[in-house]
């Protein structure tokens, strides 16, 4: 496994060699001095918004600009020329207008700034919205848990959001957005524009940014600002999923170190290439696939990366202990301890979702927004439904509620993606397989003996798999057009799109699932080296409140800590060996 | 002076207070408790995995009375566990040296 981590280092030094930096916008055709033509920050936010800003609900600009020049081989289209001269005349109009109603060009710089306004507020408040989701994820990962380590898996997501929020406002910011080019719906800032690229089969590769370090210089501009809090919070969303999954067993010092890579890097890196204008993005113009890898709110780039490392934390750490038999047959299933806190969870989590999917438009004068808003809450009606009644009337005659509470979650991670572009009909089709996609994988993930204690990898990695292929499938071409720069709605198979969208999503998926598994080992072995993933066995029967924390989560009640944990046959334990051991 | 000691099911824990305080009973210890019967565990169902449920629920009621409180208390408890013949607690009954009272000034 070592040896697998030092080639992959190896192979990205190697990379590196070939990098070259690429600046999203060309370099004007004269040589005036660049400070001039730089995209200036505007950290005050009085320069932001304007008449170029203003359009109507169509899209069209009230701020015409003059049409390029055509050249001699254009002349020879008919259709071009046509066009052209038609842009010509409305720009020639436009420029006789402007001069006999100056006051309407001046008004018009403040629609544009009020429509820029609009768009700054929607995604703050969204943002703000799906940073409670922090407060859900805690519940749900803690009542699932044990009351023995109640204040153990509370504290762990608690940490990862100052942890994961540094390292993301360190590097991790600058890595993922730094060669975004313009920040079309918040003014059009165009700073961040530097990104790390490799030429492979003749086509840019965008691996990395390389803007906004620290949120200074380029980055230090409203807009970069506003970006910031919105995806910060997104990239805790992915930090938190693997703590759930990883509970009851995972070394306090060992998270903190998996706290400072995946802000950092780990989320980043992935990020770019979906979001960033990285090479996933560019699928579709460079090779033609659709619209390149789409993911509107993060089905992949949060939830499935979180999906992946839960996977991989939980196959490593290995299973609670009592849980498997040595053979690794299921000999008793782990309770949790509070359903109340799982069911509260889930309600804060699916109310943080409509932070988290409208608010992915980064607009509010997008009015798609009442769309995706709706088909959230529809695909989490519908997955709810379909695993609460498929545990019900197929797999176990009882309607599990830890079940229900994941078939909702997995019917919200599902819509994720793809949330802008189906109808009602398919987020319903979508959260109906996402609910039984999530029993079936939870009860598989058990037979493999891969331990996941809430349902992580189920929820997020699985069901962030299909809500990215559910586009290629159900898109239906009402949205989405000029997404990733190319021209068009996306559409999927069952609406006559063809399959050109859903192997982008696949490469999107194959890749997202790669990348994370390699990172999340490397990760892992990182923290094994410096200070060990485990707890020792005393310590797990024990519970790691007070051994890991120093204080129980629940301190004055009485516990059966023993009955807390199966205890196999032939197993002793000799209570209040631990207690000694943390005094010394 | 005679000490009772009684397990019965939770939700029996009203009815049976009422009972008492009907022959004139007022005082007594209530405890939450878990109770191993095995002719009383059954098996159930998380996420899909089959666990045994042994260690039960119970309430345990302490009392100290004379020894004429005795027969009548130890009759009205037993009618009021009782669960469709099958065994829903226990009363056990045994001698109380001496008591005393710890009195504030």
């Amino acid at each position: 496994m070592k040896h697998l981590f030092f080639g992959l280092a190896a192979v990205i030094l190697c990379c590196c060699g070939t990098l070259r930096a690429q600046d999203a916008t060309p370099p004007p055709a004269a040589a005036p001095p660049a400070a001039d033509t730089a995209p200036k920050p505007d950290p005050a936010g009085t320069a932001t918004g304007a008449a170029v800003d203003a359009q109507d609900a169509g899209g069209n600009h009230f701020l015409l600009t003059e049409p390029p020049a055509l050249s001699d081989d254009d002349k020879k289209d008919p259709a071009k020329v046509k066009a052209y001269e038609e842009a010509k005349k409305a720009y020639v109009d436009y420029i006789a207008q402007s001069k006999t109603e100056p006051l309407a060009v001046r008004l018009a710089d403040s629609v544009g700034h009020n429509r820029v306004a609009i768009n700054f507020m929607w995604t703050l408040i969204t943002g703000f919205l799906v940073m409670f989701m922090q407060a859900g994820f805690a519940l749900v990962e803690t009542g699932l848990c044990r009351a023995k380590n109640a204040g153990h898996t509370m504290s762990m997501n608690f940490m990862i959001y100052p942890m994961g929020m540094l390292g993301f406002y360190l590097c991790g910011f600058a890595f993922m957005f730094g060669g975004l080019g313009g920040i079309g719906t918040m003014g059009g800032y165009g700073g961040l524009n530097h990104e790390l690229t490799v030429n492979l089969f003749g086509k840019p590769f965008g691996l990395l940014g390389w803007k906004g370090f620290l949120l200074q210089g380029a980055g230090y501009d409203t807009a970069a600002f506003a970006l910031f809090l919105f995806q910060m919070v997104f990239m805790d969303t992915t930090a938190t999923i693997p703590t759930g999954a990883a509970a009851e067993r995972w070394k306090f010092s060992a998270f903190m170190i998996y706290g400072c890579c995946i802000g950092t890097i780990m989320y980043p890196l992935f990020g770019n290439w979906v979001w960033g204008g990285g090479w996933l993005s560019q699928l579709g113009i460079n090779f033609g696939l659709g619209h390149g890898h789409v993911d509107f709110a993060g089905s992949s780039v949060v939830h499935m990366q979180g999906g992946v490392i839960a996977l991989i934390f939980a196959w490593l750490l290995g299973p609670r202990f009592g849980k498997y038999d040595s053979h690794g047959k299921l000999v008793h299933p782990i309770i949790p301890h509070n359903i109340p806190f799982v069911m509260l969870g889930t309600f804060i989590l699916a109310f943080g979702w409509f932070g988290f999917n409208p608010g992915s438009s980064l607009a509010g004068t997008d009015l798609r927004i009442a769309v995706i808003a709706v088909n959230t809450m529809l695909a989490s009606a519908t997955g709810a439904l379909a695993a609460t009644l498929w545990m019900w009337w197929v797999r176990t005659q009882k309607p599990d509620p830890s079940m229900m509470c994941n078939g909702m979650l997995a019917g919200l991670v599902a819509i994720t993606a793809p949330c802008a572009f189906v109808s009602a009909g398919g987020a319903s089709i979508i959260g109906i397989i996402a609910g039984v996609l999530v029993v079936e994988s939870v009860f598989l993930w058990d037979r493999l003996a891969i331990d996941d204690c809430v349902g992580a990898i189920s929820v997020h990695g699985v069901n962030g798999a299909w809500g990215c292929l559910s586009i290629g499938l159900l898109a239906d071409g009402t949205y989405g057009d000029g997404f990733n720069g190319v021209s068009g709605t996306v559409r999927g198979l069952f609406y006559g799109g063809g399959l050109n969208q859903f192997w982008a999503e696949l490469i999107g998926v194959t890749t997202c699932f790669v990348t994370l598994s390699l990172l999340s080992i490397g990760v892992y072995y990182l923290a094994e080296v410096l200070v060990g993933n485990r707890v020792d066995k005393e310590v797990e029967i024990e519970g790691l409140d007070v051994p890991e924390m120093g204080i129980t989560g629940y301190a004055g009640m009485v516990m059966d800590k023993q009955a807390e944990t199966p205890m196999p046959k032939g197993e002793h334990y000799v209570p209040g060996l631990v207690s000694s051991q943390a005094k010394a | 002076m005679k000490k009772l000691e009684a397990l019965i099911e939770p939700f029996r824990l009203n009815q049976v207070k009422e009972a008492l305080a009907d022959l004139g009973i007022t005082a007594m210890t209530v405890t939450e408790v878990r109770g191993l019967a095995r002719h009383q565990e059954h098996s159930e169902i998380y996420r899909g995995s089959e666990y045994v449920v042994d260690l039960l629920p119970k309430i345990k009621l302490e009392l100290v009375l004379e020894e004429h409180e005795v027969e009548d208390a130890v009759t009205a408890i037993v009618r009021l566990s009782k669960k469709n013949g099958v065994e829903a607690g226990k009363v056990f009954v045994s001698g109380i040296d001496e008591a005393t009272v710890v009195q504030t000034d």
